[in-house]
């Protein structure tokens, strides 16, 4: 059914009207029909039109690298679920029917995704549980450690876990409608901190959003250069999260070396540009500094030791029999539940979902220097945290290669205005998982809409249903092998 | 001098000593971490500090809460202190000498788990009733365990008072009952790796969890009992496993220190390279510090048939 949608690569723009555009019956049927194939849902979200919405679909075709891009007429009042079918749109739709109240009918839980109240201003039903041995835990959204806010609520059988129900939206502060409504140059601070960890991933997704538009690409050393700070985000967030795993099992060693790990490879994103969570330096068309003569030999002699210690801390994790007591069948997530749930990053790919925008949709430096999905097929907190091993490994390979053959030339090109009435869609793989970024233009060229998905938005799921049937006391560990961000999903 | 005087003088003093010295185990198996993971480490005195600052501070009591939330930190802390005045800290049987002090011992400090855990139940919440049923959970086993030593050293010693078990110790069942011993102690303190004492997770906290709640000089005295529990078994233990018994006083009070000390070491050391267990795999550990002291008590029987 891919004949119905516009095909494009990743990233892309496409004028408004040639968005192929269906009533709103055949959109949801269609692309339930494109996921039946093997398509995945990137992003499903309305866009204002008078007194009416209309919806749009955003769907990755990993085999063919190719993203499809369809909408619905305008259109006000419900409309045929796609949860029904496709459990991976769910949040999408509860998101579409608390923004412009377009009601799914035949959604099996349509209940708040970010507001902390119920339609009725009352509080959130959660899902409960009968019987003589059930017990539940609510936990949050106030936390004993400094973490964001989020709402747990457990149905437990004694120790055991039946159900998990997560509640977010604490962390909503309207991050999308402030986009529009800020003034040019706030934008970028915005975008940098939708999920502060993520902060160049989700630039480099905005900066992909605004190439495209406006017809123009990043000078090589540029696009080389970004990758070099995604994979250094990367490398900091998994080497934090070898160690917090370690944390979570009271194995000092590992959580000791992590920690400082983490802190080295933030300081040679702040070698870059300044930034340890590499902010103010990627813009539209490029980067704002070099790296090169010292800091360039510099960062390449800190990389090799940095990387050398992380590993070592790795084996001390794997070689310790008490760890991978904690960290073996625990947390399983099947693939065909991952798949289902539409899950991105390292939390598929650790169900064996081979999924990785890198390899899918490859755009700058990752179209002309290839990275191999990092996959184990176990789905357990032991999978989460040997794909985050692997990926380590396989960011060293590609490094070492990229920072031995980093172009010559320009950082920055000229910016060219924003095109009036088009779309454009740009993927990037993040160190948590696609990050998908959706951008519209109006009748001026200035934004119309832009629509934000972390990967985090589709990942939550993922821990609620590794959950089922766990032990109570293995949340923390469960929590922290997904470690998603709370911010990114709530905006 | 009044006959009376100087017992309780005496018993007076090492209430003090046991009081004054306790909150340094902790220190020792912090610095022990620290300096394990490659950090400096808070001070060896940190402990005091904090008791010191919890003191000062106002209480904040939960709407919900009944008297026991007081009374149960309280009830917990005496029983602790009676439980530490009946082990001897020199050869000279310088414990309270009661017949049968031994079974006195465990119920001591099951009334002080008691009182912790009624405390913990009795703000009604999930999180602390949670740590409650987890902690008397290991008690049941730990309890077998600690009784079967206990047994051992009174038919090595011949006595089931406390302060007369440990004179003829360093039998053949030592190497034993310090293998078995040593497994209490972490389980009765939720150490690491049946409980994380740093953790801030409140869904797998054991003992940190039931004193959420608490707050100002009640966790104070929350804090400090769990040091001196954790003495008394550093020093049960020593007394278990070293022969102190035909030294002098001061050099038996030096050795039991210093040795109480090295426990701490070796507590921080277990710590820092063993990751926590799964809840459902305690038993399996507990059950082996059981059988380890079972058969020091098997071999004390027997070896006490063939003497």
């Amino acid at each position: 059914m891919t004949n119905v949608r516009a095909l494009l690569c990743n990233p892309a723009a496409i004028a408004w009207d040639a968005v192929p555009c269906r009533p709103v019956a055949d959109l949801v049927s269609e692309t339930a029909a494109a996921l039946q194939t093997g398509a995945r849902l990137c992003a499903w979200f309305g866009v204002p039109d008078g007194a009416n919405t209309v919806l749009v679909a955003v769907l990755a075709f990993d085999a063919q690298h190719q993203v499809g891009i369809a909408r619905s007429e305008p259109h006000r009042g419900p409309l045929p679920s796609l949860t029904a079918q496709h459990p991976q749109a769910q949040a999408f739709e509860r998101e579409v029917f608390e923004q412009y109240g377009l009601e799914p009918l035949g959604h099996p839980w349509l209940k708040p995704l970010r507001r902390v109240t119920g339609a009725d201003g009352g509080p959130i039903a959660f899902y409960s549980l009968g019987g003589g041995e059930v017990h539940e835990v609510a936990v949050g959204p106030v936390h004993a450690g400094i973490i964001e806010p989020g709402h747990f609520r457990f149905q437990c059988e004694g120790e055991l876990v039946r159900n998990l129900e997560i509640a977010l939206g604490y962390q909503h502060r309207g991050a999308e409608a402030a986009f529009l409504a800020a003034p040019p140059a706030a934008r970028w601070p915005l975008i940098e901190t939708l999920a502060g960890d993520t902060s160049i991933g989700h630039g480099l997704a905005y900066a992909g959003v605004q190439e495209a538009l406006g017809g123009f690409q990043a000078p090589p050393r540029a696009q080389y250069l970004r990758a070099y700070a995604l994979e250094l985000e990367r490398l900091a967030n998994h080497t934090g999260d070898l160690g917090a795993l370690a944390n979570d099992v009271a194995f000092a060693p590992t959580s000791a070396v992590c920690g400082k790990v983490r802190g080295d490879f933030l300081n040679l994103t702040a070698l870059l540009c300044g930034n340890r969570f590499g902010r103010h330096w990627l813009r539209a068309g490029g980067v704002r500094w070099d790296l090169a003569g010292d800091r360039l030999r510099d960062s390449v002699e800190r990389l090799h030791a940095a990387l050398a210690d992380v590993e070592s801390a790795a084996r001390w994790l794997w070689a310790s029999g008490s760890v991978r007591a904690r960290f073996d069948v625990t947390g399983t997530l099947s693939g065909e539940i991952a798949a289902q749930l539409g899950l991105v990053g390292p939390a598929a790919r650790a169900s064996g979902r081979t999924t990785d925008v890198r390899a899918d949709h490859p755009w700058g430096a990752y179209a002309e220097m290839p990275v191999a999905p990092q996959v184990d097929r176990h789905g357990d907190v032991a999978a989460r945290a040997a794909v985050r091993r692997l990926e380590i490994h396989e960011t060293s390979d590609f490094l070492a290669r990229l920072l031995h053959n980093l172009p010559d030339g320009p950082l920055l090109g000229e910016p060219a205005t924003l095109p009036a009435d088009h779309l454009a869609v740009a993927l990037v793989e993040g160190w948590r998982g696609q990050i998908c970024h959706v951008g519209l233009t109006g009748r001026a060229g200035q934004w119309r809409h832009y629509k934000v998905v972390d990967p985090s938005f589709l990942n939550w799921p993922g821990l609620a249903m590794a959950l089922r049937d766990q032990a109570i006391s293995d949340f923390p560990l469960c929590n922290k092998s997904f470690n998603l961000s709370y911010c990114g999903h709530d905006l | 001098m009044i006959a009376w005087a100087e017992p309780v003088a005496s018993t007076l003093l090492r209430a003090i000593a046991w009081i004054a010295l306790a909150p340094l185990v902790p220190g020792i198996i912090h610095r022990t971490k620290a300096w394990i993971a490659g950090r400096r480490g808070p001070p060896i005195l940190q402990l005091y500090y904090d008791l010191a600052r919890l003191w000062r501070k106002e209480v904040v009591w939960s709407s919900v809460a009944s008297p026991m939330h007081l009374l149960g930190p309280a009830v917990a802390w005496v029983a602790v202190l009676g439980a530490a005045l009946l082990v001897p800290t020199d050869a000279a049987h310088a414990g309270l000498d009661l017949p049968g002090s031994a079974i006195l011992f465990v119920y001591l400090l099951a009334l002080a788990r008691f009182g912790t855990a009624a405390a913990a139940m009795d703000t009604g919440s999930a999180f602390e009733g949670m740590g409650a049923a987890r902690e008397v959970s290991y008690a049941v086993l730990s309890e077998v365990a600690l009784v079967t030593g206990l047994l051992a050293l009174s038919v090595h010693g011949g006595s089931a008072s406390l302060a007369h078990m440990f004179d003829a110790s360093g039998g053949v069942g030592s190497a034993l009952l310090a293998g078995g011993l040593f497994v209490v102690l972490l389980a009765e303190n939720c150490r690491v790796p049946f409980d994380d004492p740093n953790t801030h997770l409140e869904l797998t906290m054991v003992h940190e969890v039931m004193v959420l709640d608490h707050s100002g000089p009640p966790l104070a005295v929350i804090l400090h009992g769990a040091s001196l529990k954790l003495a008394i078994f550093s020093v049960l233990l020593v007394k278990a496993v070293v022969p102190l018994g035909q030294h002098s006083p001061l050099v038996a009070v030096a050795v039991l220190g210093a040795a109480a000390a090295g426990v701490g070491v070796g507590v921080g050391i277990a710590e820092s390279l063993m990751a926590r267990l799964a809840f459902r795999r305690v038993p399996l550990l507990l059950t082996t510090a059981f059988l380890l002291n079972l058969f020091a008590l098997l071999v004390e029987v027997e070896g006490g048939r063939l003497r």
